[in-house]
């Protein structure tokens, strides 16, 4: 295996890490708009309040790898997406703010403000990854200077709305799964009542985007189940969408939580395996699209950045996974809550 | 207007303003390090009270500053597209390891540190505040590392239209990263210790008797006294140094040296007027300048007149940002050398004079941050990356001016609202105090 295709699978290995932890955040939030009173409010973003931040961390490391490994992808889809780009971050700004400031004021209308900043803060990301997504799958209108040529309103087409509605709601039942896990009662209740709406809507909007990627994203099925890594990771997906309702019903939320991270997990790996080696497929002349070998940075960065991943990561996930454990249980309000 | 004006107005806006709250977290951040450590092995219930205090404060700095953090990640790619691509195969990496080695640690443990009081034990509760300081000082770090690079390119070569990587080390400690570091993180620590100080000093204006406030003013007060001497001598001289060697231009430019000369000065007070360059109601102490630099009141420092109209950086903006920075800094001195005469004369408590001083201080070394941060940045144009690529030829030819005026609006909206926010909570968070003793 060469090193840009290492560099392809840990950026995957990021994306899928950013998806799968602060998916739960952002599902969480996104529901967080549908709740009733306020102790539901504050133990929904008490769920979530001691990890967010960090989870949020693997986008941002996502974002720097990517733009340590393949410059080019990084100013071609962040300049090409730019109004859509301004929008997520004003969206990710009201999110990160909105924990401390909600908490902060002690007034019903100061709080419905921020509800609505920290819900739509994170309703928006949750779909406009998807919308990005999609895009790219579809295939960028790249000019003879290898820059975008589609306007924000031209991102917006229905192919990539429906991956955008795929990963909402991915994110969503994620989202419930996790806070079925974390509450108890009549919250626990809806929660999983959302959990086992969302693995409906997910498999539904699956089969959909199935269908339409066929016509919209031919490079997803150029080597249709040529390869058995493809088998492997359709079979994960459809397993996970039995075991997750399963658990779900059950009121086995650990294991309804695997499933759905399990989902996301596959869903992303069957996407970049559609995509490999390209990163950026390009429209109308396939031959210019940003691949890992004409878009990367030279083989020492890259081999440089290997060390530095394989010093670091280890210690993340080990005190990552420490942290989770040490917040294990479910969420109770105390003095320090928000 | 133009894209590269407009994406200089955003880029100017939205790090100036984020720049706001990494020093404060990180000058926090030791601070709550040191009361933490006596909170734990005392068991003084006044440090552990003034822990949270400053806790939540922490908090809410250093949301503010995730927020509007992660705009910086994302706008060189954004805003700065054939930047991205030029430097990307050395300008990313920093970037990258700043999220494996540092914020992921920051992160991680300043919500250990938040929520997890009674969680773990005192000790563990203590090494999370500890891995937060210890993982801002790394972010600092790496992403000086970057800026660095930007101001004394090392350890690449020029290929197919890019800088590429050819040695990591060279890169990485280049010339300016150094002496920047240690400038940077010690203006960090000024910054928390002035706003651990006028906290404090806040407090004990209401009551002259707070132990809490006593106690804090003491510790901020000999941090700050020891920073701000540090900060002049030797790091904000080894930094100047560096500049004369490295970045002729605009060594000149903030020296407000406008022809060369031998046995240059050092400009006390001026007002500089364009054109041609020249300096009114100018007080200097000729010699100085040549022999701060190079060590000898004679040796010839090159002035502006020696690069061409092209190459310099803007002159009335850097010297006067670099000079107001330098008054700040002597101030800082001034100030903490006056608060621990006055405690250790034992009449602090009562000098309300310097007490509102204090005060009225706690905003100074962040301006003066910001203001080095000009000098800078602004002394480096009209180079994007010194010598090798220029500001203009630097932004995404993909985006059009319209989206860059939408976004830099929509960000000077948010910020003026998240700014006035995080004003009003933190006031009210101030006013409010530490919560009572024996609760």
């Amino acid at each position: 295996m060469d090193l840009n295709t290492i560099w392809f699978l840990l950026i995957g290995v990021l994306i899928a890490g950013y998806a799968i932890l602060d998916g739960f955040d952002l599902g969480v939030g996104t529901l967080h708009l549908f709740t009733r009173d306020e102790t539901e409010r504050r133990v929904m973003m008490n769920a979530i309040a001691p990890v967010w931040d960090g989870n949020e961390v693997w986008l941002l490391t996502g974002g720097g790898a990517l733009f340590a490994a393949f410059p080019a992808v990084y100013a071609t889809v962040f300049s090409g997406f730019y109004l859509a780009f301004v929008l997520l971050l004003v969206a990710l700004i009201f999110r990160a703010v909105s924990f401390e400031f909600r908490a902060k004021v002690d007034s019903p209308g100061w709080r419905r403000a921020w509800d609505i900043a920290f819900g739509l803060g994170s309703f928006v990301p949750a779909l406009l990854y998807g919308v990005a997504v999609g895009n790219v799958l579809r295939g960028l209108e790249l000019d003879a200077m290898r820059s975008p040529t589609t306007s924000f309103l031209g991102l917006l087409n229905p192919y990539a709305l429906l991956v955008g509605l795929l990963g909402l709601a991915m994110f969503v039942l994620h989202g419930a799964t996790y806070l079925a896990m974390k509450t108890e009662g009549t919250l626990q209740e809806r929660a999983r009542h959302w959990a086992s709406w969302g693995w409906v809507v997910f498999i539904g909007l699956y089969a959909v985007t199935t269908v339409a990627s066929y016509i919209a994203a031919p490079v997803l099925f150029e080597r249709w189940f040529a390869r058995p890594l493809t088998w492997l990771l359709f079979a994960l997906l459809l397993a996970s969408c039995v075991a997750g309702p399963m658990a779900v019903r059950a009121a086995r939320f650990g294991r309804g939580f695997l499933a759905s991270a399990l989902a996301t997990v596959s869903i992303i790996a069957l996407a970049a395996e559609g995509l490999y080696p390209r990163l950026v497929p390009a429209r109308p002349d396939p031959a210019a699209s940003l691949t890992i070998y004409n878009a990367s940075s030279t083989p020492y960065t890259l081999r440089v950045m290997l060390v530095i991943a394989l010093i670091g990561m280890p210690f993340v996930v080990a005190y990552t996974v420490w942290i989770y454990r040490t917040f294990r249980g479910k969420t109770v309000l105390t003095a320090e809550s928000y | 207007m133009d894209v590269v004006l407009l994406s200089r107005i955003q880029f100017a806006l939205t790090v100036g303003f984020h720049f706001l709250f990494p020093p404060l977290t990180i000058g926090l951040a030791w601070l709550l390090v040191a009361i933490e450590w006596r909170g734990w092995r005392s068991g003084d219930a006044t440090y552990v009270r003034m822990g949270k205090f400053f806790g939540k404060l922490l908090a809410l700095t250093f949301a503010v500053g995730v927020a509007t953090g992660i705009v910086m990640e994302f706008q060189f790619g954004t805003n700065w597209a054939t930047y991205s691509k030029f430097v990307g195969d050395i300008f990313g990496a920093p970037l990258a390891a700043e999220g494996v080695l540092a914020f992921f640690l920051e992160s991680g443990f300043l919500g250990l540190y938040l929520f997890g009081r009674g969680r773990v034990s005192k000790g563990v509760h203590w090494f999370s505040i500890l891995m937060v300081a210890v993982g801002s000082v790394i972010s600092a770090f790496w992403i000086l590392v970057a800026n660095s690079w930007q101001q004394t390119p090392a350890g690449y070569v020029l290929r197919e239209g890019r800088a590429e990587l050819v040695s990591f080390w060279a890169a990485v400690f280049n010339p300016s990263t150094g002496p920047r570091f240690f400038h940077t993180v010690d203006a960090a620590l000024i910054s928390g210790a002035f706003f651990v100080a006028g906290v404090a000093a806040y407090r004990l204006l209401k009551n002259r008797e707070d132990e809490l406030a006593r106690r804090a003013a003491r510790l901020a007060i000999v941090v700050g006294l020891v920073a701000s001497v540090a900060e002049t001598f030797p790091f904000g001289h080894l930094h100047a140094r560096q500049v004369a060697r490295t970045q002729p231009a605009k060594f000149a430019a903030i020296e407000g040296l406008y022809t060369s000369t031998s046995a240059a000065p050092i400009v006390l007070f001026a007002y500089p007027v364009t054109p041609p360059p020249e300096l009114k109601a100018k007080i200097e102490i000729r010699g100085l300048l040549s022999w701060l630099a190079f060590g000898d009141i004679n040796t010839r420092i090159r002035g502006i007149d020696e690069f061409p109209p092209a190459d310099r950086p803007p002159l009335w903006l850097t010297f006067v940002s670099f000079h107001n920075m330098v008054v700040l800094g002597l101030y800082f001195i001034a100030a903490m050398a006056w608060g621990t005469w006055m405690l250790r004369r034992g009449r602090l408590w009562d000098s309300r004079r310097f007490l509102t001083v204090l005060v009225i201080s706690i905003p100074l070394p962040l301006a003066a941050c910001q203001l080095g941060w000009m000098a800078a940045e602004v002394g480096r144009q009209p180079w994007i990356v010194y010598g090798l690529l220029r500001t203009r030829d630097a932004v995404s030819p993909s985006v059009p001016a319209g989206d860059v005026l939408f976004s830099t609006c929509l960000f000077g909206v948010l910020y003026l609202l998240l700014g006035a926010l995080f004003i009003y909570l933190l006031v009210r968070e101030i006013r409010h105090g530490p919560e009572p003793a024996h609760a």
